[in-house]
């Protein structure tokens, strides 16, 4: 958005930083995009360098320093990051909340900006750690339906991408209906 | 002739206490003594900007007067009535001045009205709403209808706009004319009427739980239980919100008490009863407090 206006009602706000990882942003027009690539091309070239991919939390852990750099820093980057990823080794998904403020912090749900006001009481009471892949899409349609319904913003549509041991797949996602509140 | 036009000349909302629909010449007439609504004022130009100016803690952090705000209230019709919950925490800024406040107030038995934003506002208003019902009971032998009471309200609320009054209420009541009827009034002079309200800082995380699950045709265990919900998500992630969950159903004979239950205990018994609250790792020992 700039000004009032719609420029790209597609836009995809994420980016794979390996096979296991994605990194999904939001924050200040021009620097999401550019510490999202910046982040990406490091994150690949340490891989080259070293001949290891890096584990999600050694991802977080990279990214959190780079932030917490940047915040003390003249023009520091304002962005919002969530990052998803599965550790192959462990063989368990992780996520990580991460502000612009450089805080990380591992959760089983998360959400930035005002979906969070609507959607973590939903995540509070639905979520369980052992659901299946479709009881996880179920949760996040309600998400999305309760965001349709309250936010007074009409945000045009979700792009839903999904992580496991196969790594980054584009998650086909129906509009689904119009909704209203009660 | 004048004296004739100008009585009914005057915008309804300039009367205070100004009634709905039927009857409402004689009761302009009747209503003529006003109870206690001569105010003081301070002695400067403008009591508004100046009121604003002592209390707004969004543009002045160190505002001399904090007004007691942040709560969670919700009330939503189903089948079988309505159901009205609320916590019971008030702050002043990051205060918590009380976590024993009762913001339902009880207005007569088929009537109640809740509480958020300034507390003194919400507490005089909804007293002196309870003294117009009553009047309106005595006067007409017979109670007062919710859409004439929320107006009554909104009415009020409105010939004070922009001077700094504060409140989001919601009434609820059953009426043989009405059926259960359900308002919600703000001091913008906004007055709604609808199935499901939530108001005050906890508002979109109620909304959260209870939209994902709310359905007109609930039994009555299974709306108190999710209203219950609603409070107790609002509690957990709204630093405003707290204390207790205060209960009502307001059924065709008049409301029920459901109990004024702490929320620590509940939120214990969700979490390790039910699997809830996964994101929250400490353990029940771990805490402070005795369940």
């Amino acid at each position: 958005m700039r000004g009032a206006s719609i420029l790209k009602a597609n836009d995809d706000k994420t980016r794979s930083l390996n096979k296991h990882t994605l990194m999904a942003f939001v924050g200040e027009a021009g620097d999401t995009v550019q510490f999202a690539d910046y982040a990406q091309a490091n994150i690949q070239l340490y891989s080259m360098r070293n001949n290891s991919e890096l584990s999600p939390y050694e991802v977080s852990s990279f990214i959190r320093s780079e932030l917490a750099k940047s915040l003390r820093s003249k023009n520091p980057y304002t962005v919002n990051l969530l990052l998803g990823g599965y550790d192959a080794i462990k063989q368990k998904p992780e996520l990580f909340w991460i502000d612009y403020l450089a805080s990380s912090a591992p959760v089983p749900y998360a959400a930035h900006g005002y979906a969070q006001y609507y959607c973590l009481s939903i995540l509070d009471k639905h979520h369980h750690p052992d659901i299946s892949f479709e009881q996880g899409m179920k949760l996040l349609r309600m998400c999305t339906d309760e965001l349709k319904r309250r936010l007074p913003i009409d945000f045009k549509g979700v792009l839903v991408k999904v992580v496991n041991k196969d790594g980054v797949t584009l998650q086909e996602y129906p509009e689904g209906e119009q909704m209203y509140a009660p | 002739m004048n004296t004739l036009v100008a009585r009914y000349s005057q915008p309804a909302a300039h009367t205070h206490a100004y009634n709905a629909d039927e009857d409402s010449q004689q009761l302009i007439q009747d209503a003529a003594p006003q109870l206690s609504l001569n105010f003081a004022l301070p002695p400067i130009a403008s009591t508004a900007q100046w009121l604003r100016a002592m209390t707004d803690d969004h543009s002045n952090p160190n505002v001399p007067i904090k007004i007691a705000h942040g709560t969670t209230t919700l009330a939503f019709r189903f089948k079988g009535g309505i159901i009205v919950a609320t916590d019971s925490r008030a702050t002043a800024g990051n205060w918590i001045a009380s976590q024993t406040v009762k913001k339902v107030i009880e207005i007569n038995s088929a009537l109640l009205g809740t509480m958020a934003g300034g507390a003194a506002d919400c507490q005089y208003w909804l007293a002196y709403l309870g003294m117009q019902c009553r009047l309106h009971e005595l006067r007409h032998k017979r109670r007062i209808s919710v859409a004439a009471a929320s107006k009554i309200l909104a009415n009020l609320v409105y010939s004070y706009k922009g001077m700094g009054l504060s409140m989001g209420t919601m009434c609820a009541g059953v009426t043989p004319t009405e059926g259960p009827a359900l308002y919600y009034i703000d001091s913008d002079g906004t007055r709604l009427a609808g199935n499901l309200f939530c108001v005050g800082s906890g508002q979109t995380f109620a909304y959260g739980v209870l939209d994902a699950e709310y359905k007109y045709d609930m039994e009555e265990d299974e709306a108190l239980e999710l209203g219950r919900r609603s409070i107790l998500a609002a509690t957990h992630r709204d630093a405003y919100s707290g204390g207790f969950v205060n209960l009502y159903h307001v059924k065709e004979e008049g409301w029920v008490k459901h109990g004024f239950n702490d929320v620590n205990p509940q939120f214990w018994r969700y979490k390790l009863e039910k699997g809830e609250f996964s994101n929250v790792n400490a353990k029940l020992d771990e805490t402070s407090g005795k369940v």
